[in-house]
This record gives structure tokens, sequence and C-alpha cells, in this order.
């Protein structure tokens, strides 16, 4: 099962175990991450669910596409590693994966 | 003695936030969650859609699992319905006759779906998609199912279409009004949608109404106010939802179409707060009383009522938003355009990526956007902010409207 660490935004880092096949804010929910709220349950409609990717990671987990970049304007403090997490599913790919939780409760 | 607990009554979305927001505030007292259901709070608007096709498995409806609560020290009761608030004791009666003192009250009881009243409505081919028990009934029976008519042309009613020819079903929509989703969006986005669904093999049919349901061989029959009689597997009815607020009117609360509150969420007892699908609320951010049925309204009302239980009122001033996912169309909704003086388009319905902004009093009031989520999102910017824009800046796609947003 690939591995993704979360930064909440205290700094605290959790090694998770993530099934694929769901979202990296699915497996944030799942492990009580603190700060990935996703209020719109995963629909790129509320931009609660912002993270910062890892920089040695954005070439694998790739860009927004457009809706999930319209939506990211929303949210507090974009950076160009800015990502939704309810839109980047979990794969073996991702495996290691390192990102940092935005500030998503205003 | 400890001091009684802070309870809140309704286990969707907004109970849940409620709680949530409470721990955040620092409130580190006793915490009872009354849920209905037989379930830990969940998302409700899958049902009519993915989770609806089978793309999206129960647990993973869940807000939060289970050790959530526990973090939190949330003493969830589920299944557990409450049937009486006694103000005078400051306590709340429950359904297997317990009964609990409260400090607060936070009552987020939500709605339920409005029932067809024609003739023949109560046959068990009739159905309607509220709760997760809702959409597994539907889901099985659709199963072996092949003709589904829909009753009511709203969003769930359509979504609920969608997802039913997606599953190579035969639908037949009957829309009462003569355009779809007439309350929430303008005549354009309406029939945006008619054609969308016409396109998709949907038999729209507007400005025809049920005048019974007959029990039939296979199923029912519909009979239209038209005179027409369709057969039908399944009858799907969303023609609305009403507020679950007899509680809170028996207990002598203000109720009219909802709980009543006030832009801080409160009822006229100052104790008990109230949030989400089931207020008649004071919108700091409209100006004016209204009921929102949303997700938006749900979790920003909830914050605004765990701040009054903690003494620290805030006011409710959110720009409200909707979403609605039919096929692979996104529609959203920004702000309240209805009723509106002016309505601009934006971009292109053939190619169908648009908008539709709406101004009332010169000024912006809403949008509805079709698969073009920049245009959402720069709205309910300007919302927020107040920022003033002409209906021919809207109209120029040369104008960044993020970039105006931003000021």
């Amino acid at each position: 099962m690939p591995k993704v660490t979360y930064i909440d935004v205290n700094g605290t880092r959790r090694e998770c175990d993530v099934p694929t096949g769901i979202s990296v804010m699915e497996g944030a929910i799942q492990n009580g991450v603190d700060g990935i709220l996703a209020i719109c349950g995963g629909s790129c409609a509320c931009s609660t669910c912002h993270a910062y990717i890892d920089e040695a990671w954005m070439e694998i987990v790739g860009q927004p596409d457009d809706i999930e970049d319209s939506t990211l304007d929303l949210a507090l403090e974009r950076r160009p590693n800015s990502r939704l997490t309810c839109q980047i599913e979990v794969t073996d790919a991702l495996d290691g994966l390192v990102l940092r939780v935005a500030q998503n409760d205003g | 003695m400890s001091a009684p607990p802070f309870i809140v009554v309704g286990g969707g979305q907004a109970g849940l936030q409620v709680c949530d927001s409470l721990r955040k505030l620092g409130y580190d007292g006793q915490l009872v969650l009354f849920a209905e259901e037989p379930v830990l709070p969940y998302q409700r608007p899958p049902l009519s859609k993915k989770y609806l096709g089978g793309e999206l498995a129960a647990e993973r409806l869940l807000f939060r699992p289970a050790s959530h609560y526990e973090k939190l020290d949330i003493d969830v009761r589920l299944g557990v319905t409450v049937t009486t608030i006694d103000r005078t004791r400051r306590e709340i009666e429950c359904s297997d006759g317990s009964r609990l003192a409260y400090a607060r009250l936070a009552l987020a009881t939500g709605t339920r779906v409005r029932q067809l009243g024609c003739p023949g409505a109560e046959h068990p081919a009739v159905l309607y998609v509220r709760t997760l028990a809702d959409s597994d009934a539907l889901r099985a029976r659709l199963a072996d199912a092949q003709r589904l008519v829909v009753v009511g042309g709203g969003f769930i009613g359509l979504e609920v279409a969608a997802m039913a020819r997606q599953l190579g079903k035969d639908v037949i929509v009957l829309e009462a009004l003569e355009r779809l989703m007439a309350r929430a969006v303008s005549a354009g986005i309406s029939d945006y949608y008619a054609a969308l669904h016409r396109g998709h093999g949907v038999d729209v049919r507007l400005a025809t109404a049920v005048d019974a349901i007959e029990p039939a061989a296979n199923g029912v029959s519909v009979l239209t106010s038209h005179g027409d009689r369709l057969p039908a597997d399944v009858v799907v009815a969303g023609i609305g939802v009403v507020a679950n607020e007899e509680i809170a009117a028996a207990a002598g609360l203000e109720c009219r179409n909802g709980i009543v509150v006030d832009d801080h969420a409160r009822t006229s007892d100052p104790l008990i707060v109230a949030a989400g699908d089931c207020t008649m609320h004071m919108n700091g951010y409209l100006g004016r009383e209204i009921r929102l049925e949303s997700v938006q309204n749900a979790v920003d009302q909830a914050r605004v009522a765990a701040a009054a239980m903690c003494d620290r009122p805030e006011r409710y001033v959110q720009v409200p938003w909707f979403w609605s996912d039919q096929y692979d169309v996104k529609l959203q909704i920004a702000g309240i355009g209805m009723p509106f003086d002016e309505c601009v388009q934006r971009g292109d319905v053939g190619a169908g990526s648009f908008s539709m902004f709406y101004f009332r009093g010169g000024a912006l009031c809403g949008a509805d956007s079709v698969n073009r989520a920049a245009d959402h999102m720069a709205c309910r910017r300007l919302l927020a902010q107040g920022t003033m824009i002409t209906p021919a800046e809207v109209a120029d796609e040369g104008v960044d409207l993020m970039q105006r947003a931003r000021g």
C-alpha cells in the first residue's frame, strides 16, 4: 500500500498507508490528518482540501486541470505547488508522496 | 456535579460541523450528537449521483471515520430521535424514552422529502432520494427495472435521470412548471439542461403534472395532466423538501417554513441555536430571511451556530453557493440570482461552457456557470467583496473576472 506523508499546519508529520484508488484527501480524512476539511466531499467545489505538494513530487503528481485550477483561486495563499487533494488519486506511483496541508479553515 | 452537555440534534453535515467547530473553539465539556439515522454523518450529494450509480462505496460517503468522534470526544447516539424539547427543564426527550439535560442545544434537524400527494402515490414503486437507505432502495429497484419516470425537474430529479440514463434505463422526466430547475436558475440555463437531457435520450415533458399513479401488471402507470398514461417500473419523486421544525415548533420556538434564527443562528431561546437546511434564517449576506438547502449553508451556518453556543457570536455573511453534476456537466451557482433585472451571458452555449450573470438594482447578484468554474469562483469572490462590476464588463471575455475580483 502506498505511503503518503502528511504534514499538518502545526508541522506534525504523519506517514500513512493509503490504499490505491481513493484520493489523497480521503487518505487524510481516514487517518485523521488535521486541516483537510473537504466540505464538498471531493466534488472540486470548495478548496478546503488544499495542500502544498513537496517540490520533488510535483512532476509526478502533475498540474491541476482547469476546474481545479479555478477552484484553487478561492484558496488562501495559493502557491505554484498548490493542489486540491480530492483531485489526486492515490496510485503506486505516489508511494512516498510528501505534502503539507494548507490553511483551510479561514 | 458537572455541567450538562451541549447537545446537537441532527446527524447531517450541519450537526457534524457544529460539533467540530465547538471543539475548535475550545469547548471542552460534554458533547452529545443525536443522529436519527443508524449511520455516522455522511455526504448526501452523491446519493443522487455517483453513489446511486454504484461508483462509490458506502463507507466513502462518511464525512469522518469513527475514530474522529473518539478523538474529539463526541458522544454520538445513532438511530435515536429527539422527540421533545422541554425548555423549562432544559431537557430533551428521546424516542427511547430517555431524557437528557442540556446546557446549550443546537438544532440541525434538516429536511425530509415532500411526498407526492396524488392518488396512488403510496405505491411501493414510488421512491424518493434523501437518505442513504432511500438511495440503496432505489439502486436495488433500478437493478431490475427498465422504465423510470422522474417526477420533478429540479436538481435531484435531474441528477437521478442522468444517472439512470448512464445505467441504460428509459427515462421520462415530468416537470409541472414550464422549465427545469425553475426556482434556482434562469431560462437560459433551464433550456440548456432540457436540451442536454433530451440529447442523452431523456423524454423531458414540461408543464406536465402527475394526476395519479395506478397499479399495473408490471409496476405502475403514471397518469399525467395531459391525459397520458406512462408505464413505469419505478417512479422517483424529487419535488422538494420540508423543514424538520416540529420539535422546535412544539417547544414554542418560532417556525415559518423552517426554524427561525437570526444572523447569529440564534433562536428566540438564548440557549438554543439552529443551523442548516432546517433554518429560516436572517442571511447577513443577502440582507433578508431565506431557507437554503446546501452544503455551503450547512457548514457556514453551523460554524456561526457553534460560535453562538460559545458566547462568541459571529454574523452569518457568507455568499451562498451550490452545485449539481449531471452527465459530465457541472452546474455551479454563486449567490442568489433570482429574481434579476438583467441577465448577461459570458462564454459559448454551443460549446457547453458558459455562464449567466445576474444583476439586480444595478449590482451583480449571482451567476450560474455551466462547465465554467473560473466564472463561478470569480463571481463568488466578486460577491463576497461587493466589487462593482458592470454587465458590459462581465459579457466581455477579454475582462479577467478573477483579476477584477483581486482588485
